[in-house]
Parts: C-alpha cells; sequence; structure tokens
C-alpha cells in the first residue's frame, strides 16, 4: 500500500480509450483519446454536430460505443474483463459502475409525478437501499445546498426552469457519484435564470471533490470555471487546453472561428 | 426490428402451419369447415356493404339533415352502439316474428351486423369528413357550388383515404362478429366447428384449424385496404396539413 | 305495441338475479384483462427480440380472432387435460384473455407516451428496470390511459351475453331461458337490451366526466 506522503496515484478518473460512435454511415466520434483526472473540472465547447453530447452519454452509458474502451477510475466501463480480454459489459456490470456516475440534462428529466423530494430520494431509496428517513434527510439537506429548501413538497411543474435544473442537480449529487456530467444545462433556461444554476455549479466544484465534465454554450462560465477546456470538432477534439490559453490565444483556426461566431452571437 | 428472432419465429410459425395440415384429422374436417366458412364470408361481405351504406346515410344525416332527421340518426347510433351485436342478433332473431315480421336467418344476420357496424361506422365517416381542411369547403363555396355538390365532389372522395384504415378494422370486427350468427343456427364456420367438435371431441385440432381460417380471411381484408388505401390515395400528397 | 305488462313484472326479478352473474363476470373478466394486459405490453416492449416477437404474434392472434369460439376453445380443451373448468371460469378467462390483449394496445399507447428523458434520468440515476418501470414509468402511463380503458370495460360488459353460449346463466342465457318456457321472447330480450342501452350510456357520460377530470388535474 503507498506510504501516507507518497502522491496519489497518477491515474485518471476517465479515460476515453480510441473510443468510436457510429451511427448508420455517420461517425460521430472518431477514435477519441480524452483523459480526465479525478477533481478536473472539464468544459467542452464546440458546434452542433461535433460529438460533444455523445461524450457525455456513453459515459452515461446512454448510449454503447462501436469501438475502443472507456475507463472509470482504473477499471473498464463499457468492458469486463475476462480470462485476461476485454468482453463487452453485461447490464450487471454496467449498473455496478454507473453508480459513480450522475448527469444532469438539459430538460431536467424530473419525475413530474413526484415532489422535489422525492424526487430526490427516490434513486437512494431504492438502489442504494438506504433508508427512508436517512434518504429524506439527506434529499432535504441537498435541496437546502441548492437553494431550494422551502420548495421540498413543490411538483416540478410548480417550479421555474432554473428551480428545476436545481433539483435535478440535487437529485443526481443524492447519489454520492464520483464524476458529474452536465449536458448543456443551461441551455433550455430563459436567459434570467441561467445565473442560479451556475451559481450552483460553482459551489459544487468549490466544495466538493467532484470530477466535473460539462457541455456548454456559457464561455463565460468555462473560462472562469474549468480547469480544462476541449473544443470538439468533427467527432475530434481539435484543440484543448487551459481557459485563459484556449479563449485567449487559440492555436487552431478552427477554434477562433468557432470562438468569433460565438461571440458575436452573444 | 430485431432480425433474428423474427426469422426463427416465422420459421416456426410456418412449420407449426405444416402439421397442422399434415393432421389426418385436417382432411377430414376440411370440406365442413371450407362450406362454413363460405357462408361467414358472405355475411361478412353483405354486412360490410350495408354497414356502409348505412354509416354514410346516419353520419350526413348526423351533420347535415334538419332535426327530425339528424334525431332519428342519433338515435341508430345510440341504439346500436349502446347494445351489443348479440343482443341485437337475438332481437332481431326472436323478436320480430312476433310483430308478423318474418325473416330468413341469413337475411336476419346480414341486416344485424350491417346495422351494428354501420352504427360504428357513422362516426368513422363523420370523424373523416371533419378532417377534411375547410380551405376545401371555401373554395368550393367560392366556385358557387351546393353544399350536396361540395360534398359529394370535393370532400367526401378526400374523406375516404382517410376513412380506410379505420373502416379496415370494423370489418374485422364484423368478421368476427359474424361467429356470433352461429348461435341463431346458421351454419358459419363457427357453427360447424361446434357442430364437429360435438360430435368428434377433437377440439384443439377443429378449433386451430378455424382460427387460422379467420385469421386468413381477416388478412386478406387487410392486404384489401391496404391496395385500396393505396389506390384511393393516388395523386394525393399524403400526411398532415 | 303487443306488450304484456304483467308478464314483464313477473320476470324481471329473475332477471334481476341475472344481472348480478353479469356483472359478476364483468368485474372478474376486466379485472383480468387490466393486469394481463398490462403484463403483455412490457413483454412486448422487452428488448429481447425471443420474448417480445411471440408476445406480438400472440396478441395479433388473439386480437383477430372471434371471441366466441375463443370461448368454446378455452371451455372444451382443458377438459382434455383433465381439469374441468366451470363455465364462468371458462368465460372470464376468454373474455379476459381476448380483452386483455386490446387493453395492451391501450397501455402500449401510454408507455410510448413517455418521453425518452424519463427513461434516460432513471438510467443515469442507476435505477433497476423493475423500480424504472414501477416507480417513474407506469404511474405516469396510467392516468392519461383510463378513459380508453373505461371504454374496453364497457365493451366487455356489453359481450358477456356471449357467455351464454356456454350456458353461464347471466342476462342473455336466461332471458332465452324465461322466451323459451313462456314462449314469448319480447319482452325478456328487450328488457335485456334496454338495460344494456341504459348501463352503457350512462358509463360513457361517467368516462366522459373523468376524462374532463384528469384534463383538469395533469395535462401539461
Amino acid at each position: 500500500m503507498n506510504a501516507p506522503d507518497t502522491p496519489p496515484p497518477a491515474e485518471p478518473m476517465v479515460r476515453f480509450d480510441s473510443v468510436t460512435k457510429r451511427y448508420g454511415a455517420l461517425t460521430v466520434l472518431d477514435s477519441l483519446d480524452l483523459d480526465v483526472a479525478a477533481g478536473e473540472k472539464v468544459a467542452i465547447i464546440g458546434p452542433s454536430g461535433s460529438g460533444k453530447t455523445t461524450v457525455l452519454r456513453m459515459l452515461m452509458t446512454l448510449e454503447r460505443i462501436n469501438d475502443g474502451v472507456i475507463w472509470v477510475e482504473g477499471e473498464p466501463l463499457t468492458h469486463v474483463k475476462r480470462n485476461g480480454d476485454l468482453v463487452p459489459a453485461d447490464e450487471r456490470h454496467l449498473r455496478r459502475v454507473r453508480g459513480k456516475i450522475g448527469m444532469v440534462f438539459q430538460h431536467f428529466n424530473l419525475f413530474p409525478h413526484m415532489t422535489a423530494l422525492k424526487n430526490c430520494m427516490e434513486a437512494p431509496c431504492t438502489v442504494l437501499k438506504m433508508p427512508k428517513k436517512q434518504a429524506e434527510a439527506r434529499a432535504a439537506e441537498l435541496l437546502a445546498m441548492v437553494g431550494l429548501g422551502d420548495k421540498l413538497q413543490h411538483f416540478p411543474s410548480q417550479l421555474s426552469g432554473g428551480q428545476q435544473q436545481r433539483v435535478a442537480i440535487a437529485r443526481a449529487l443524492a447519489m454520492r457519484p464520483k464524476i458529474m456530467l452536465f449536458d448543456e444545462v443551461t441551455s433550455a433556461l430563459d436567459p434570467e435564470l441561467v445565473g442560479e444554476v451556475l451559481n450552483v455549479i460553482r459551489k459544487l466544484g468549490a466544495e466538493h471533490d467532484l470530477t466535473m465534465l460539462m457541455v456548454t454554450h456559457q464561455m463565460g462560465f468555462a473560462k472562469e470555471f474549468a480547469d480544462r477546456v476541449c473544443f470538439f470538432f468533427g467527432g475530434k477534439i481539435c484543440e484543448e487546453g487551459p481557459p485563459e490559453q484556449l479563449f485567449g490565444a487559440p492555436e487552431n483556426e478552427r477554434t477562433r472561428q468557432f470562438l468569433s461566431a460565438v461571440l458575436e452571437a452573444t | 426490428m430485431p432480425l433474428r428472432p423474427l426469422v426463427v419465429c416465422a420459421i416456426i410459425a410456418f412449420t407449426a402451419g405444416l402439421v397442422v395440415a399434415s393432421f389426418a384429422g385436417f382432411r377430414e374436417f376440411l370440406p365442413g369447415l371450407l362450406e362454413g366458412a363460405l357462408v361467414t364470408v358472405e355475411i361478412t361481405i353483405g354486412g360490410s356493404i350495408l354497414a356502409v351504406v348505412m354509416a354514410f346515410v346516419a353520419a350526413i344525416a348526423k351533420m347535415y339533415g334538419p332535426r327530425p332527421v339528424r334525431w332519428l340518426a342519433v338515435t341508430y347510433i345510440e341504439v346500436f352502439r349502446g347494445t351489443s351485436a348479440l343482443v341485437q342478433l337475438f332481437w332481431l332473431f326472436f323478436v320480430l316474428p312476433h310483430f308478423g315480421i318474418l325473416l330468413e336467418p341469413l337475411t336476419v344476420a346480414i341486416l344485424t351486423l350491417g346495422l351494428n357496424v354501420g352504427a360504428y361506422g357513422a362516426e368513422v365517416v363523420r370523424g373523416a369528413i371533419s378532417s377534411v381542411h375547410r380551405g376545401q369547403w371555401e373554395a368550393a363555396t367560392a366556385l358557387n357550388m351546393s353544399r350536396m355538390r361540395a360534398l359529394r365532389r370535393i370532400i367526401v372522395p378526400q374523406a375516404v383515404v382517410r376513412m380506410i384504415p379505420p373502416w379496415g378494422n370494423l370489418f374485422i370486427e364484423l368478421l368476427k362478429a359474424t361467429s356470433l350468427v352461429s348461435l341463431i343456427t346458421i351454419s358459419d364456420l363457427a357453427f360447424k366447428a361446434q357442430q364437429m367438435n360435438q360430435t368428434t371431441f377433437r377440439t384443439i385440432e377443429i378449433f386451430s384449424i378455424v382460427l387460422v381460417f379467420y385469421l386468413a380471411i381477416a388478412s386478406v381484408i387487410t392486404v384489401a385496404m391496404r391496395t385500396l388505401e393505396d389506390r384511393a390515395a393516388r395523386g394525393m400528397a399524403r400526411g398532415r396539413t | 305495441m303487443i306488450w304484456d305488462w304483467e308478464y314483464t313484472w313477473e320476470i324481471l326479478p329473475v332477471l334481476a338475479k341475472a344481472s348480478i352473474v353479469t356483472v359478476e363476470a364483468t368485474v372478474l373478466g376486466f379485472a383480468l384483462a387490466a393486469t394481463l394486459g398490462l403484463l403483455l405490453a412490457i413483454l412486448r416492449m422487452s428488448k429481447s427480440g425471443w420474448i417480445a416477437i411471440p408476445t406480438a404474434g400472440f396478441i395479433e392472434f388473439i386480437r383477430s380472432t372471434p371471441l366466441l369460439i375463443q370461448i368454446f376453445f378455452v371451455f372444451f380443451v382443458f377438459p382434455e387435460f383433465g381439469v374441468t373448468l366451470s363455465a364462468m371460469t371458462a368465460g372470464v378467462l376468454a373474455i379476459g384473455l381476448h380483452y386483455g390483449t386490446y387493453c395492451s394496445e391501450v397501455y402500449r399507447a401510454g408507455l410510448g407516451n413517455i418521453p425518452r428523458g424519463q427513461w434516460e434520468a432513471s438510467t443515469a440515476l442507476n435505477l433497476s428496470g423493475y423500480h424504472t418501470f414501477r416507480d417513474v414509468i407506469i404511474p405516469q402511463a396510467i392516468p392519461p390511459v383510463v378513459p380508453a380503458l373505461g371504454n374496453y370495460l364497457v365493451a366487455l360488459f356489453k359481450e358477456t351475453p356471449l357467455l351464454s353460449a356456454i350456458a353461464v346463466l347471466e342476462l342473455m342465457q336466461t332471458a332465452k331461458i324465461l322466451g323459451s318456457e313462456n314462449f314469448r321472447y319480447t319482452e325478456p330480450i328487450t328488457l335485456v337490451g334496454v338495460f344494456f342501452l341504459v348501463f352503457s350510456l350512462i358509463t360513457a357520460a361517467g368516462i366522459r366526466q373523468v376524462e374532463r377530470w384528469l384534463g383538469r388535474r395533469g395535462g401539461s
């Protein structure tokens, strides 16, 4: 075992190893290699169709990959080790590793027939087998953390978009993931509600030791919050680096084009 | 559709069909059942024609007729939809003679089923006519067409295309309802099946063949409807407007 | 009109008793249909083709063939395997199975209307298939389809006279017996017709109310 004062292993929390995803004749991700270190905050930007959302969806096992392997915390996610070979994972293995990852969706996907509190209790009770009282307390705590302590008994239809998204964040956190995925979580919100959601994410980053991957169009936020920015184009990472470098002095022509187009729109 | 299970199941179904056909019983039962099937088809066709006629009459009466005619149509529709085909069959078979009206059982069968399905069909016709775009009416009025002419030449032809799938379902319902006539002593497929069953008690064989027969006739109806739909929709760009 | 009122009052109590059998058959048959339908719908949605396709074939087969034949089949087949079913049991089984396939189509539409995001959120939260269905999908799928299920309840109710073919002593069978005993069919069969008509008109209005009530509560 490691001696207490040696640095932790430099194994990445997430590793995409030559991952390819095709939809019929269309190649959405082309032999992607991507490493994310533990506790790192990565912003993924790029034009639509560049494969950015697919990266998150495959990590969350919402889509199957066609080629390559995804590793999570040193363990294969999409495959299982059998007699030294890697074979495609079965549902049981997926469910085991999936527990380390949580996701917040662009359209919230809250359960409309459950209150905010119940939304956050459902999975801990049925999956983590947490006792009801404990799950309830934890859910209330998380909802308070995202600023909705007084809205526990409200249904999603009674909440604004920003509030719903904050509930969605609390719901994902209730499962104690190590990795949090944010899929364009402010894109479906009215502009004045974007700030409250970004604040919660900021708070998460500061107070918790989470690895975070976010697909976003909020360049300002990415610049201030992310440790690293990846610019996707045509299914590959076109350029990546610390935000000051990518936003300040992009090396690639495509990156420059994209950034100027985005800045024009704002 | 996952291909492999589909192919395997189709092969199993086909082989099962061959096995059923090779029952010695199959050759034994076939002539009698075919006779019954012929009667079934006869009633289905007769009933379907009557149903279509009744449906159009009732729908147009309900939508465009003067008050008393409209009331009549609504009563017809509600009564025949509110009671089941069997009740109607028995009523027309057992009760009409008391009023001096003596009809052949076959006539009673076609009349009842036609009136019954016609009542459901009226709703289909009404729905299809209503779904024709309002602009069509407006164009017809602008061209100074009378209501009836517009209906006959412009609206109904367009409504007919949309009607065909639901009518297909109704015809299959009618086919299934023909089995009821066996209970008023008509020698249809169901009657023959029960008759043979009572004498030989080879229930599984007989009824399996019979069910396949019905399935076959239903498939013919489905295919016929699909061809009709394609024929009727020729030239029209289909899809929502 | 030739109508014997004295005869009518005489037979009303007999018919009233028989109507209980009709209601019994309806309730049991529909209970079977509603549960079986949900099961069939879920099986049909299975990701495994080996389960989904035979289920679909089975549903189509039952839906496209006459209920009367299916009633005969159930009633006469079981004795060949040594199990004797009462006419009522066989009838309820057959009717429940037949209408179960109709209900499965209704459920299928309801389940299909659930937005994909709900399934994805359940996966993201690592909910098991069972819990996904039980807690997330089914509670959202059922309320919108209640009116359609209600329509099939009424349809099932109106088809109970078919059970007279295997001599279940429900309304139609009783009416026929009364008719043949007294050589007067008019009154019994008309009364049965009126009974069904009144009942289905009331339930149709009731279902419209339920639709209105549901539309006001849920719905986006």
